[in-house]
């Protein structure tokens, strides 16, 4: 599904990550960690096609990410749900149109998905928020919004920076409640994050593998968190 | 060709849903509601100033190269002989269609702006006046010179090209300038809506990132905008038209007494023609703007 073979990548000065394989298989589900500014949101980048690799071959539903065009880089993103780390929204439309969002881009009526929306707007706990502007809501009102608009095309693929960056135990513990619950219903699953308790937390309710970046390459981690 | 307009409605009504993505931006629109407006008002003049003295050139050229003067210049004795002698050479002339001796009070009007009204013309020595009319073919002028020379000795030939050239050439000048300030407004169009789709599109970058990233085309982004600043410099251009057309309605009409300053406007079906300056703004516009949202675009992930 996702693939990334002898991988580099190096902002213009030094190398931030070198010799990095990786196989996400679908269906399984993966923690990226390491210390901040190791590369867990450059990693991520490569896998979403944002970002290029120096050298080495990025394979993303069995095409090499070099030969993309634009166009085809967009058509990806909607196989794909992104949560980026800053949740970014329009933020002079409702929450509700911000999680539509997707649909609408890729020409399907937001209409034609309203129940799918008022259901996914009921799961993620925003309903009673639904006209308000993103600029309105809480942190953790947000990284839930950025969730839903993240799964509302039905992606094969969740990846997800830093999702519970500013939120208290509680609400993550939710968040990865329903991303533990996508990957029940099929999805692979990558979630980067420097928060170990949550991991610890998953690993108790899922077989959950642990990417760790450690002098600029990734290793798998032991069972030992 | 419905499938053409079908298209165009489809364009300006637009997906209700992708006019939303991008946020409304008041004062900008506005601007460039009005630059579009001014520019289309000026080319109103700059067209009215094309046609008017394309026509002026047209009909320097055509009433002034079908006529011709000669002039009799003799003792006051002979000259009554000579005009009778010129106007016999001139019937037997191929290709003069007319040819009449002008009379001592067309001659005194003709005067008059110089001498005064009070001007008895019997007093001076002017030379008599004879008004050629040629017909389509023309006449060999040469050959009339030659003619008279033989037989009437005191007449001159002026077949106007003389003084003819120069306003013939003046007035196409003047067309050329039309023209050419014309153009200049529509590049200058073309610069003012690049240069505010540029600041709109440096502005929504957050939105265009956003939009990246849920996975929409290119296409999909430059569209919202492209429509807007069509629609924009449209709107602004078809509004300045119209303020354009009032302004050219209220010149003075044309007159003889103006001269050809007062024939500033436009005839017939020239009128329509300013109503192609909106379409043409609207086109450079969705020019200008699809060139730099695609520019903007590639540089973004």
């Amino acid at each position: 599904m996702i693939e990334l073979e002898n991988v580099a990548y190096s902002y213009g000065g030094g190398a931030l990550l070198s010799d990095i394989s990786l196989k996400l298989a679908p269906g399984s589900f993966h923690f990226l960690t390491g210390p901040s500014g190791a590369g867990k949101t450059t990693l991520l980048k490569l896998c979403y096609g944002a970002l290029l690799p120096t050298s080495g071959e990025v394979t993303l539903f069995g095409d090499d990410v070099r030969g993309l065009e634009r166009d085809d880089i967009a058509m990806l993103r909607r196989r794909m749900g992104v949560v980026h780390q800053d949740c970014r929204f329009l933020d002079h439309l409702p929450v509700s149109e911000n999680i539509a969002l997707p649909l609408s881009v890729s020409g399907r009526h937001a209409e034609a998905a309203g129940d799918d929306l008022t259901e996914l707007m009921a799961w993620v706990g925003l309903t009673h928020r639904a006209d308000a502007l993103p600029p309105e809501l809480s942190g953790g009102e947000r990284q839930r919004a950025a969730l839903a608009r993240a799964v509302i095309m039905s992606p094969d693929v969740v990846l997800a920076d830093e999702p519970t960056g500013n939120v208290d135990w509680e609400m993550s513990q939710r968040l990865l409640r329903l991303l533990v619950e996508l990957n029940k219903m099929g999805k692979t699953v990558l979630i980067a994050t420097h928060d170990l308790s949550l991991i610890r937390a998953a690993k108790s309710q899922i077989q959950a593998r642990v990417l760790r970046i450690a002098n600029r390459r990734v290793q798998l981690a032991g069972a030992d968190l | 060709m419905s499938s053409v307009v079908g298209n165009i409605r489809r364009f300006a009504l637009g997906d209700p849903q992708s006019n939303r993505v991008v946020p409304p931006s008041g004062f900008t629109a506005q601007l460039t509601f009005f630059a579009a407006g001014t520019m289309a008002f000026l080319a109103v003049f700059a067209m009215a100033l094309s046609l008017a003295s394309g026509r002026l050139a047209a009909r320097w050229g055509d009433e002034l190269a079908r006529s011709s003067t000669i002039r009799i210049v003799a003792p006051m004795d002979q000259r009554a002989a000579q005009t009778d002698a010129a106007l016999r050479i001139l019937e037997t002339t191929a290709g003069v269609a007319f040819a009449r001796a002008l009379d001592t009070e067309e001659q005194q009007d003709l005067l008059a702006p110089w001498f005064g009204p009070e001007l008895d013309l019997a007093t001076l020595p002017v030379p008599q006046l004879i008004e050629v009319i040629e017909e389509e073919t023309g006449f060999d002028a040469a050959g009339l010179r030659l003619r008279l020379a033989a037989e009437v000795p005191g007449a001159v030939l002026d077949d106007h090209t003389r003084w003819r050239e120069p306003l013939v050439q003046a007035a196409s000048r003047l067309r050329l300038l039309g023209w050419v300030s014309a153009i200049l407004l529509g590049v200058t169009t073309a610069v003012m809506v690049t240069l505010a789709a540029n600041a709109a599109l440096a502005a929504n970058a957050q939105v265009i990132a956003v939009l990246r990233l849920v996975g929409a085309t290119d296409r999909y982004i430059a569209q919202a905008f492209i429509r807007r600043f069509t629609l924009r410099a449209f709107g602004g251009a078809f509004v300045g038209s119209l303020l354009g057309l009032g302004a050219v309605l209220l010149l003075p009409a044309a007159s003889d007494t103006g001269g050809f300053l007062t024939g500033l406007g436009f005839q017939g079906w020239h009128w329509g023609l300013p109503l192609i300056i909106p379409v043409l703004a609207a086109a450079v516009a969705f020019i200008a703007t699809g060139a730099a949202a695609n520019r903007a675009l590639k540089r973004l992930a």
